[in-house]
């Protein structure tokens, strides 16, 4: 009954079923780098020029920066000539259903999110963003009712340009690490949400990102701000086609809390992993940020991240207003060739706030997982409190788990708690589940599942349903 | 204007050091010289460093100290600094030398070499030749380079097979004046198999003046040994000190690392384990207490290369006005090192508004079958506490003191010498509190 | 009648030290046997090796459950064939409703025999009705399996599995050790409700008390692992006042040699 390794190795074998291609006719850029690139994406774009500049600053400055390597993670160096940095479908941006190209909608409907709003799920608004191209945002209306601004950021630009100019890139500035520069550089669309002061969001929001063009990197941009004593909650999912090339998905995301507003952010990261031989798959490398920019504010973050060849993004919080909170609730599965490191930072700024981390890794097969995490308490951040779990779980003898958690406190009044476990599936546990009349397959599955319970709790319902679907098929034959 | 790496090398190459033109002997100081030249000392940028700045320490050139000429003069009254009580067998270093006056090198047991390096190294004994340098990681770092580059002296311990060593050996370095002195003592400790023994380390600058001391300690704990090593840094709170230890554990051998470090402006200790063969166990615990400008930085890396090793790290800090405490625990699970049990906790306390810590525990686990574990708190005193402490009676300053002794307390019990415990919390209530060990603890 | 259970010459060991050394046993339907001895003595071991936990190596002798093989299955065969073993220090399993296990429990075992999953309200059906003899609470079934459970709590939840999942052949190892009397009466209270003609029990333990409470056909005494008496319930009486000194224990190496 013990867990071989052959036997978890002839377990690792699941097709991706969101694999496929769309074959649609693409206005895609010729590949590679350069202003006259970021030019003709702002010109396709029609964006305004103080966007055109601001996108020619982050270049230049992209150009003085080194892609960073500290991260626990092993790639060959990137060729940013080789990608291309836009395509969209030959539609000209996202109107009524009935001009939506059929084969994007079928396409969205075969990943299970129905475009059509008397098909969506009840309660549930979508952004849809195709390569680099929001294809249809679902329930606008409704939602304008509530004074909800909910559009591509592309058509934000044009019109809510005062919105968008005073926070884009006022909590990840377009200096701040390498891909957010190149982000800041080249983004091509993405999701855009305002809530007005007072309003709690009427729907679940969601952007569902589909990679489809060879060769394409993915680079959205997605902007949310809460304004007074608002709430929201937003979901995020993607996925791409199976291919041998590895593509480069480098998004920025970007979250402002007002006083007393609270937003959910929920992911649920499904990209194409690539194959066992760690052929293929996407390099996710992404920043996310949210700064609680007024007192009593709260921003979470919930992640499953189960695809991906690679895996680098640190969602993080400012915690500027007095008394405001973060939290960051995590779970990681690496495995084949997969890789990845992931975690958090906490910035503890104003006084009385406090942050919870809890993150759950599990390596299989010969993935390498890292937890790294920092909190960091400034002087001024009287009585703040954080408490950090992480806890990893290893199947089979050929992957790695990793923990790097930084604290660095700079006030005596600060609490800040961590630890760290790893193991792997207690033989006890497994003989009690099996005695029970559990195949060990289920029971394992049952295990991790309740490994994970801390984090899936935090997940709107319809997505915690998903997540556990996900790690249950990514665990299919990855155990033994 | 040279470089502090410049200036180090080039003192380097002034001097005679003991030994030169033995081939194994130069070749090994000519490489940690090359290695020194070309990667130098070390930056905040390098991830093991980030923490710690060590620019104070390069704006000064140190230099190194000849043998002391008839050291009459320079060790006089230094013997009042040294512990009484031990019990030990002593071996005293002023500046870096061996002083025989204020030593007790009579009669250690049978099967026990002990000598200054300058000697070992000289007549080429086989241990020395062994293991010199063995035990030093890939991942040395530039000090370590500079120290292998200056091999001069400090204490070679060899213990034979199944020897007992009933009392303590207490190994000292005292800097004296006038200050601006590079010392790099060098000691190597090779313990044989089924061997027993407490190896006590201590620094002090009872004079407090200004200088760098670069240690370097390798510690060999052959098959089955039961070895207690306790070092004791108290330079003055203008010094700066570097020190590595490195301890190589081989199968079922046991060692326990006691590290306490008190003194020095700057200070960093590089301690790393390695769990060479099966069953080996190590419980390393420290303690740092940091108060004025101080900034202590204790690196940790427990590496376990064999199956059903076990290791168990504590350590304590506790932190007064503008100290700044670093600690990295890295704990590494090789490939293959199935059945580990590696655990490691790490808690801080900030009596002030101004001190600091940065702590960065680590696992990196390449096994499956292993039982891991880290904690890491920072905090202050607990209010309960001092509150159930007050409303018996107890005024506020000796709440405070009370409780910081009995944090630091769990840690210090560790050390199994009695002598060493005293002298420990003697000094955490004259630094900490000004005043002497409570009555309740004695 | 049919035996049920039929142990012949059972030898085992554990990393390479033998701990039964040629059990002989045989259980029929609607019996309850006893299985008493001193610390050490393997009734443990008997135990998990019925149950198939793989630290235990069968080194000789054959386990027949109803005429087949028992030896041969796995874990999880032997327990949809209907072998439950309640632990003796049941594991928690921290995020998995003990609900839920209940549930995954009874589906795999009507899977097994091609049936179709409980639906969900007969499962609540059933699980409330079972609750109320183990005298639980029904927010235990919400929480993490044996999650903080206190020691009479988790064997509480071991007799709740067992009437929930409804086994042929139930094994109870030390059920009875740490309990208090009113929590050893509620676990008695849930074997007895459980005593039917087709359905047996081992019930191993260390003290005569518990049998006052769950009456046995026969007591068996393990020492060095050999049944070195047999009884009726009578026997259970005697040990508790002669205590176990008298017992003879046979030489592992003529048990070896047999």
């Amino acid at each position: 009954m013990s867990t071989t390794t052959p036997q978890i190795e002839s377990l690792v074998r699941r097709e991706y079923k969101e694999g496929f291609v769309t074959d649609i006719d693409a206005d895609t850029l010729p590949p590679g780098l350069g202003e006259d690139v970021i030019r003709a994406i702002s010109a396709k774009k029609e964006e305004p020029e103080f966007m055109l500049e601001w996108r020619l600053a982050a270049y230049r400055n992209w150009l003085t920066m080194k892609s960073p390597n500290w991260a626990h993670v092993d790639y060959p160096p990137i060729d940013f000539q080789k990608i291309s940095y836009f395509s969209a479908p030959k539609t000209d941006g996202p109107k009524s259903l009935d001009e939506v190209d059929p084969k994007l909608l079928e396409t969205y409907e075969k990943l299970g999110i129905p475009l059509e709003e008397q098909k969506a799920l009840a309660g549930v608004a979508v952004d849809a963003v195709f390569d680099s191209v929001s294809v249809k945002t679902t329930f606008r209306d409704s939602l304008a009712k509530a004074g909800v601004i909910f559009c591509s950021i592309s058509e934000a630009m044009q019109d809510h340009p005062e919105l968008v100019r005073e926070y884009l890139g006022s909590v990840v500035p377009t200096g701040d690490n390498f891909y957010a520069g190149l982000n800041s550089a080249v983004f091509s669309d993405g999701s855009f949400v305002y809530i007005p002061k007072g309003v709690r969001c009427p729907m679940e929001l969601s952007t569902y990102f589909r990679i489809n063009a060879l060769n394409t990197g993915q680079f959205e941009r997605t902007l949310i701000i809460a304004d007074e004593g608002s709430y929201v909650s937003y979901l995020e999912g993607c996925t791409a086609p199976m291919r041998d090339e590895n593509q480069l998905h480098a998004a920025v995301v970007e979250l402002v809390a007002m006083k007393d507003a609270e937003i959910k952010y929920s992911t649920v990261q499904n990209w194409y992993p690539g194959d066992e031989h760690g052929r293929g798959g996407i390099y996710n490398f992404v920043t996310k940020r949210g700064a609680c920019r007024g007192d009593n504010a709260k921003i979470s973050w919930t992640q499953v991240e189960t695809g991906s060849a690679i895996t680098w993004k640190y969602p993080s919080v400012l915690l500027e207003g007095n008394g405001s909170v973060g939290e960051f609730y995590s779970v990681a599965l690496t495995r084949n060739m997969q890789q990845a490191d992931t975690g958090t930072k906490m910035i503890h700024i104003g006084k009385n706030t406090r942050s919870t981390i809890v993150s759950k890794g599990i390596s299989a097969g010969r993935g390498q997982n890292a937890y790294r995490g920092l909190v960091k308490v400034l002087k001024a951040a009287d009585n703040t409190r954080n408490y950090s779990q992480c806890d990893s779980l290893l199947i089979g003898d050929r992957c790695g788990a990793h923990t790097y958690p930084y604290m660095e406190v700079r006030n005596h009044t600060a609490q800040v708690e961590h630890e760290a476990t790893t193991s792997k599936i207690s033989e006890d546990q497994l003989f009690y589940c099996k005695q029970r009349g559990l195949s060990e397959e289920d029971a394992i599955s049952m295990i991790v599942n309740g490994f994970c319970k801390e984090v899936f709790k935090e997940l709107p319902m319809e997505f915690a349903v998903e997540a556990q679907k996900l790690l249950e098929i990514s665990l299919e034959g990855a155990v033994g | 204007m040279t470089t502090a790496v410049e200036h180090y090398v080039a003192a380097r190459n002034a001097l005679v050091l003991p030994g030169t033109g033995l081939d194994w002997l130069d070749e090994l100081r000519n490489a940690g010289t090359r290695r020194f030249s070309e990667k130098g000392f070390p930056t905040l940028r390098d991830e093991n460093w980030r923490y710690t700045n060590i620019r104070p320490i390069l704006k000064q050139n140190f230099t190194p100290v000849a043998v002391l000429e008839g050291s009459a003069g320079r060790t006089e009254g230094l013997s009042q600094h040294l512990l009484p009580g031990l019990g030990a067998y002593r071996f005293v270093f002023v500046d870096g030398h061996y002083v025989q006056e204020l030593s007790d090198a009579t009669g250690p047991a049978r099967g026990v070499v002990a000598m200054p390096m300058a000697d070992a190294v000289t007549r080429g004994l086989d241990g020395v030749k062994t293991w010199l340098g063995a035990c030093v990681p890939e991942d040395r770092g530039g000090f370590t380079d500079l120290n292998t580059a200056y091999i001069e002296d400090g204490l070679y311990l060899h213990v034979d097979r199944g020897c007992h060593l009933e009392q303590p050996i207490e190994v000292v370095f005292i800097s004296t004046e006038p200050g601006g002195q590079l010392i790099q003592p060098r000691n190597l400790f090779v313990l044989g198999e089924n061997t027993r023994a407490h190896i006590i380390e201590r620094y002090i600058s009872p004079a407090g003046r200004s200088h760098l001391t670069n240690a370097v300690t390798e510690l060999v704990a052959c098959r089955s040994s039961v070895v207690e090593h306790t070092r004791l840094q108290e330079e003055g709170m203008d010094a700066f000190h570097i020190g590595g230890v490195f301890i190589r554990l081989h199968g079922d051998a046991r060692v326990v690392s006691n590290n306490a470090a008190l003194g020095s402006m700057i200070a960093r200790t590089n301690l790393h384990v390695a769990l060479q063969e099966e069953g080996a166990c190590c419980h390393l615990y420290g303690v740092y207490l940091g108060n004025g400008r101080q900034h202590l930085d204790n690196f940790t890396q427990v590496d376990h290369r064999a199956p059903k090793c076990t290791s168990n790290e504590f350590y304590k800090g506790v932190l007064d006005d503008r100290a700044r405490a670093v600690f990295h625990g890295r704990i590494i699970v090789r490939e293959g090192a199935q059945k580990t049990d590696a655990q490691q906790q790490n808690r801080n306390l900030l009596l002030s508004g101004h001190a600091e810590v940065d702590t960065k525990p680590q696992l990196e686990i390449y096994a499956d079958d292993v039982k891991c574990s880290h904690g890491a708190t920072i905090g202050q005193l607990d209010d309960s506490a001092m509150f159930y402490l007050r409303s018996r009676g107890v005024d506020e300053t000796t709440a405070r003191g009370l409780l910081t002794y009995a944090f630091a307390a769990d840690v210090i019990n560790k050390i199994s010498s009695a002598p060493v415990r005293n002298h420990l919390e003697g000094e955490l209530g004259r630094k900490m509190f000004g005043v002497g060990r409570p009555e309740e603890l004695s | 009648m049919n035996t049920m259970l039929s142990i012949n010459n059972l030898h085992a060991s554990v990393q390479g030290k033998a701990i039964l050394n040629g059990i002989d046993l045989q259980v029929n339907p609607g019996e309850v046997h006893a299985i008493m001895g001193p610390n050490g003595s393997g009734k443990s071991t008997l135990a998990n090796v019925l149950a198939g936990r793989d630290s235990y190596e069968v080194t000789r002798g054959e386990v027949l459950y109803n005429g087949e093989n028992l030896l041969d299955w796995s874990v999880e065969q032997r327990a949809c064939e209907g072998i439950f073993l309640a632990f003796q220090y049941p594991v928690e399993i921290p995020g998995v409703s003990n609900i839920y296990l209940m549930k995954a429990a009874v589906n795999a075992r009507r899977k097994y025999r091609g049936m179709p999953e409980m639906p969900a309200v007969e499962f609540l059906k059933l699980i409330r009705e079972k609750i109320k003899v183990v005298d639980m609470k029904e927010e235990f079934l919400h929480r993490s399996v044996n999650e903080g459970f206190s020691g009479g709590e988790k064997k509480r939840n071991e007799i709740l599995q067992m009437a929930v999942i409804e086994p042929t052949l139930a094994i109870l190892d030390e059920t009875d050790s740490g309990l208090d009397i009113d929590a050893l009466k509620i676990v008695a209270d849930g074997v007895n409700s459980l005593r039917s003609e087709d359905r047996a029990f081992i019930v191993v333990t260390h003290y005569q008390r518990l049998l006052d409470y769950i009456v046995p056909d026969f007591v068996h005494v393990l020492a060095g692992g050999r049944i070195v008496k047999s009884g009726g319930k009578d026997l259970a009486l005697e040990l508790e006042k002669a205590g176990y000194g008298w017992i003879e224990i046979a030489p592992v190496a003529e048990a070896a040699d047999a």
